[in-house]
């Protein structure tokens, strides 16, 4: 997820992360987490694995610190993450990419892999996000909702991409056609449109306006609830290590949703 | 990357044509390896195509918007890089002053940056809040996400290579007959209009096919400071780049298109810089 990927390859992305300090994040995952600790809510994996988990760029805040926790909690073992666009990811792994995790941040992307027979049993639902309005600070353009869009200088994603379809799903819901001045590649490119004063407004996940706060502010779409985006998880076939499934837990299980709803993730339709 | 032009100066490098080469066996086997890393992920894109689809990808709506606005943007790019770019090879070949090195090297500095960052710095200059945005603004001109954005990123990053070829080519033509034509007393600029010029012309021209095929494949600046929207600023290579995210088949044979325009301005290139050789 840098600034704005120039080559198809995420390369740089697939560096190795840096192996994070240990006994400080027990401390912090147990102060986030109630049951992370002491209950045992969270199985562990085998000892001394490397899993390597690829995840949507959105998921980087959430996904690094579920590492460490993870770590902290498997002596030995260590993850490595590597964050692209989802459907950047899924050409990575048909091609052979070495993960033993996917994240998606869209359904349609996780099935691609599913059909493919690269996804070892039914992958899960693990969170939701929706779309929201990201202006630049003071709101120049004054809007106020989604209707306020069709009149100011918009940017948002193509409708081929994840964050672009759920904004033709919103003016399909609203009845507001928008005209944007232009239809970006990925959502980090619209925030960056918002954040540099470019734009006037932009349509960004609400999760990417929460990380971006004081660089913009974010005018909420109560109608974008209606048509969220799933982030579906699962372990690459065939053979991902025992610690791959320990990962989808801990994500699945009470430590990754506090940290998933702080950064501001819906939960999963299954748990309201 | 300071030096004379190895783009085109082929008049003083031309060495033994046939016959006894005086190499080692050895270094055409790794200069073979060497053209086979470049061929074959052209070949494998070749390859990859499918072809019962081709005429039907390339001509869809989307791909058509995207060829036409590649080529009217690069060839505006391409003319500004002829009148910018040709003053100044003149400048860096024919005079001296202080600081002309490093001049050299600032000029030359877009072919070596990444071009997201010449995105960013562009976006920095004539954005709406860039140095001269607000200036531009009052004058009622608003350059960011319009085709304007798309020429000046291209401008950008092809310039250097105009700027190389010509002085390359101003400096090994020497200023033989520009003397001769000044103690005759011609001005200065009929020296320039009708010897110079005249004398460096197939350096100029495959200057301006290079900066063209470099405006043609620019995609890191357009994307940061231009944006992305057909038939305005969505460039052959962006919708390429798009495309992949839902019809990869259509990525590789809007590739193969880019590939065959690029051949297309090699051969072009080529055919011009070696008409210099008298």
């Amino acid at each position: 997820m840098s600034p704005a990927a120039p080559s198809p390859a995420a390369g740089t992305n697939g560096r190795r992360q840096p192996r994070h300090r240990r006994g400080g994040p027990i401390l912090l995952a147990c102060a986030m987490a109630l049951t992370g600790c002491g209950g045992g809510a969270d199985p562990a994996g085998g000892d001394g694995e490397t899993i390597t988990v690829f995840a949507a760029a959105s998921l980087r805040g959430v996904f690094e610190s579920l590492a460490e926790d993870y770590e902290a909690r498997n002596p030995g073992s260590e993850v490595v993450l590597n964050f692209a666009g989802s459907s950047d990811l899924a050409t990575q792994i048909e091609a052979g990419a070495p993960a033993d995790v996917f994240a998606s941040a869209d359904a349609p992307t996780m099935e691609r892999l599913a059909e493919a027979g690269l996804i070892d049993g039914e992958p899960g639902e693990f969170a939701r996000n929706r779309l929201t309005i990201a202006v630049p600070p003071g709101n120049p353009a004054g809007v106020e909702g989604f209707t306020d869009l069709a009149g100011v200088r918009l940017v948002a994603c193509a409708p081929q991409v994840p964050c672009g379809a759920a904004a033709t799903r919103i003016q399909e819901i609203t009845g507001v056609r928008l005209s944007p001045v232009s239809e970006e590649s990925s959502v980090t490119e619209v925030l960056g449109k918002v954040i540099s004063g470019e734009a006037d407004a932009g349509l960004v996940y609400v999760t990417d306006a929460l990380a971006a706060a004081g660089k913009v502010e974010a005018v909420s779409i109560p109608e974008a609830a209606e048509v969220p985006n799933s982030y579906l998880i699962g372990a690459v076939a065939p053979g991902a290590p025992e610690g791959a499934q320990a990962f989808i837990d801990t994500v699945t299980g009470s430590t990754g949703q506090t940290l998933l709803k702080d950064a501001g993730f819906q939960p999963p339709a299954d748990r309201p | 990357m300071t030096g004379t032009a190895p783009l085109a100066a082929p008049d003083r490098v031309r060495g033994p044509r046939a016959g006894f080469s005086g190499l080692p066996l050895w270094l055409f086997v790794v200069a073979a390896l060497g053209a086979l890393f470049i061929l074959l992920p052209l070949a494998a894109i070749v390859v990859r195509v499918d072809w019962t689809r081709f005429p039907e990808l390339v001509t869809s709506e989307s791909s058509i918007a995207a060829l036409k606005l590649s080529l009217t943007t690069s060839a505006a790019a391409t003319t500004l890089c002829i009148l910018a770019g040709t003053p100044m090879a003149l400048v860096l070949a024919r005079s001296a002053f202080p600081g002309q090195q490093v001049l050299r090297a600032l000029v030359l500095l877009p072919l070596v940056l990444p071009p997201v960052v010449g995105g960013i710095a562009l976006l920095y200059t004539f954005g709406r809040q860039g140095l001269l945005g607000g200036t531009l603004s009052t004058l009622g001109v608003d350059i960011a996400f319009s085709t304007t954005a798309v020429v000046l990123a291209q401008t950008f990053v092809a310039l250097p290579f105009l700027v190389l070829s010509l002085e390359g080519a101003l400096r090994s033509a020497g200023g033989r007959y520009e003397a001769v034509a000044a103690t005759l007393g011609a001005s200065p600029t009929t020296v320039l209009r009708r010897v110079t010029i005249p004398l460096v012309l197939p350096g100029l021209l495959s200057g301006a096919v290079l900066s063209f095929a470099r405006a043609l494949g620019e995609f890191g600046a357009t994307l940061t400071f231009a944006g992305s929207l057909q038939g305005v600023t969505r460039t052959l290579p962006l919708e390429i780049y798009l495309q992949r995210e839902t019809d990869p088949d259509a990525a590789v044979a809007l590739s193969l298109v880019l590939v065959a325009v690029a051949v297309l301005v090699v051969a072009l290139a080529h055919r011009s810089s070696g008409s210099a050789v008298r």
